[in-house]
């Protein structure tokens, strides 16, 4: 009988990971150095180092070491920072989050992670937390948290490969990722910080919030209140994955998205925010609004990359950046818009997407193709929000919630199809009767007058307040018989232009000035 | 378009305690599944009301997404029509965009997405031929002509400087719209291209 070697037999009960040789309680010096000046820093609340290590010392470790394999578990290094249950909690945030990253969670270590949130966020809610954490983290915290949920839905939905025990590890915790949960968290964190009011005093000088980035200068804390004014994000994002767009803004609206504010203090926070604004207001129809906050953005993001270039969020920034020129290509085709787009950045998307741009105006088959792979390119991943039916056979049913919302985009693109034509005659003519326009667009008399009865309608957008206002850059009234056109002048921005040159010739003097000729 | 008239404190007789309450708990609780009979009902009472809360109305459609098996087809049905009465807010793509596709595809709703279509399209003539072909199918939808019609007029009357001329000849009623931006558009005289002051005043250095 062979007998199996004895270096066989032990196999460590390592950390469910795939990778061979992890062992969680081992704890290379640079980790035990790290939580112990992290948690130093902590307790002395110095922000700035806490901000560095998070940033900077986190991510060198984790690619020496812990390309792919966790880092050592809470419970080994937990001696070395006096077992503080509220350090532990971070350390444990940051332990998952690096898992998301770098390696595939396992069903189980998902519900953990929400576990571990739960705790968190309770501490934070319950507790008088006594911390101050860079913005960066806390933002980390409630971005990451909605990650999670969507990526726990996603994969729950695929319900085909699903082995016995999966299937019986979601019914036994299916309070894990529930959406109920998820919306009560980011609502208790914005309501028990009370950020709503926070921000309503510091537009009357009561309140200092903004001016101090959220932080507390006075011996607080600045957790509880940052937290609560990122879930309002957090919120947004929900709201648009689960595809309520009219909700989704609302909960943005105590943010002044058109001023700088702590949203802007962090990267990712300002482009997640204005992404899903601009995509609600893309799908509710109000395109100008998309347009100039795109636009905004997309500037934005062109003069300050590259100072990311190094940090962890450079990937997510240039992807958003993709993906919204994608969007702003779609919303231009269907509103077209010349002066709300900047020349760096109307450069830019011509180059990425000015001959795609050409084929959507012909509002045929070609062009509804296009129309669907940008916007499935550039979407949010939609979720469904109802657990997997059980009884039933198992389906995977993750891509229904972004069928139903492509459909219905494509639905409102077809319904704009004939708009296209209209736009173009008007262009070229200041007043022409209407039996001339239905002849030219060989249709009759009444189904024109329908279509610029359309016409009006898709190009007047409804604002939350009922409010009417008109995205049309070519407008027009009917008097008896005859269609009047008006077209608001495009700026032609002479006075800008000619000062940058100004500006210009006179650096270029004042060098030559400074040559010395030999 | 008929609209139904928002939900706007001038307009109610006086606020039912049932609105008030779910208003409270939409605004305040959404995320809870035990208010769904609650908003059930307000969606019955707006349309025996005659009024309207889009905000009610896509809090059951989110609770209804989490919990399909809780939703009553017939209370969608009526939040869609309330949806479209509320045109040209885009309302009813709201509602769309949280009703799950297969039941889109049920009879009645494609009849409504049809009748949104013909709306959203200026296809009057279309609409009521339609809906006259429901009323025939005798199936149950709120009536938007009558009170309602007289309601709205009477709301523009008031509030937004509309007059009505009875037409001597043909017996017939003639609404009057005063002129707006949106009926007399001038051609815009572009003040864009207006400099802040401060500005040209950083060059004034340069430009000596």
């Amino acid at each position: 009988m062979a007998v199996t070697p004895s270096y066989e037999a032990e196999q460590p009960a390592a950390g469910e990971s795939a990778s061979t040789g992890y062992d969680p309680n081992y704890v290379p010096d640079s980790v035990k150095s790290f939580v112990v000046h992290m948690y130093r820093h902590i307790r002395e609340k110095n922000v700035y180092e806490i901000h560095q290590m998070y940033e900077t010392s986190f991510q060198s470790i984790s690619e020496r070491l812990f390309k792919d394999s966790p880092w050592p578990s809470v419970d080994a290094v937990a001696s070395y920072v006096d077992n503080d249950h509220v350090f532990c909690l971070l350390y444990r945030e940051m332990w998952y989050r690096h898992l998301y990253a770098r390696l595939s969670p396992t069903p189980k270590q998902r519900i953990d992670s929400w576990d571990n949130y739960c705790s968190l966020f309770q501490v934070v809610l319950h507790g008088v937390v006594n911390m101050q954490l860079p913005n960066q983290w806390l933002w980390d915290m409630v971005d990451e948290f909605v990650y999670q949920f969507q990526s726990f839905c996603q994969y729950r939905a695929k319900m085909k490969s699903k082995t016995e025990q999966e299937i019986a590890l979601l019914r036994q915790y299916d309070q894990a990722w529930n959406v109920y949960g998820v919306l009560n968290f980011l609502q208790a964190l914005v309501e028990k910080s009370m950020i709503i009011q926070i921000l309503e005093q510091e537009k009357e000088g009561l309140e200092q919030f903004t001016a101090t980035d959220g932080y507390d200068y006075s011996g607080g804390s600045n957790v509880l209140k940052v937290l609560g004014y990122f879930s309002m994000i957090g919120l947004l994002r929900v709201h648009c994955l689960l595809g309520d767009y009219h909700t989704a803004l609302k909960c943005i609206v105590p943010i002044d998205i058109t001023q700088q504010g702590v949203y802007t203090s962090v990267i990712g926070s300002h482009i997640t925010t204005i992404y899903h604004y601009g995509f609600a207001n893309l799908m509710l129809r109000r395109y100008v609004e998309a347009i100039r906050e795109f636009n905004k953005i997309l500037l934005y993001i062109f003069k300050t990359k590259q100072y990311h270039q190094k940090s962890p969020q450079y990937e997510q920034i240039l992807k958003k950046n993709e993906q919204m020129y994608a969007l702003l290509a779609v919303s231009l085709s269907l509103c077209p818009q010349v002066k709300l787009v900047e020349e760096t950045v109307n450069s830019q998307l011509r180059e990425k997407y000015g001959e795609k741009m050409s084929r959507m105006q012909g509002y045929d088959d070609d062009a509804f193709t296009l129309y669907d792979e940008l916007f499935s390119y550039a979407c949010p991943k939609f979720i469904t929000p109802s657990s997997p039916s059980y009884e039933e056979t198992l389906v995977n049913y993750n891509q229904d919630a972004y069928r139903l919302q492509l459909k219905l985009f494509l639905y409102e693109v077809k319904q704009q199809q004939l708009l296209s034509g209209v736009r173009t005659f008007l262009k070229v003519y200041s007043t022409i009767s209407l039996g001339k326009l239905a002849a030219y667009m060989e249709v009759d008399e009444p189904t024109l007058r329908t279509i610029l009865m359309t016409y009006k309608h898709k190009t007047h957008s409804v604002d939350s307040d009922g409010k009417i206002t008109s995205n049309a850059d070519l407008d027009f009234y009917v008097d008896d018989d005859m269609i009047h056109v008006t077209e608001s002048k495009p700026a032609k921005r002479y006075g800008d232009y000619f000062m940058r040159q100004i500006v210009k010739l006179e650096g270029i003097m004042t060098d030559i000035d400074r040559i010395k000729l030999e | 378009m008929v609209g139904e008239l928002s939900n706007t404190p001038a307009n109610q007789k006086q606020q039912s305690s049932l609105s008030y309450t779910v208003e409270q708990l939409v605004a305040v609780n959404p995320y809870n599944p035990d208010i769904l009979p609650d908003i059930e009902n307000y969606v019955n009472e707006q349309v025996s009301s005659q009024t309207y809360s889009l905000n009610a109305n896509l809090c059951l459609l989110r609770l209804y997404q989490v919990e399909p098996e809780r939703m009553s087809t017939q209370i969608v049905a009526r939040i869609l029509i309330k949806a479209l009465m509320a045109m040209p807010a885009p309302d009813f793509s709201l509602c769309l965009f949280l009703i799950p596709e297969r039941v889109q595809m049920e009879e009645q709703f494609k009849t409504l997405i049809v009748l949104s279509h013909s709306l959203e399209t200026a296809r009057f003539r279309q609409f009521w031929d339609e809906m006259k072909f429901i009323f025939q199918k005798n199936y149950q939808v709120i009536n938007i002509e009558g009170p309602s019609l007289d309601k709205f007029i009477d709301h523009h009357v008031a509030n937004s400087g509309w007059t009505v001329e009875k037409n001597q000849n043909k017996g017939s009623h003639l609404v009057v719209l005063p002129p707006t931006e949106f009926n007399h558009p001038q051609l815009k005289k572009n003040t864009e291209d207006g400099i802040p002051l401060e500005r040209i005043a950083r060059m004034f250095p340069i430009l000596e």
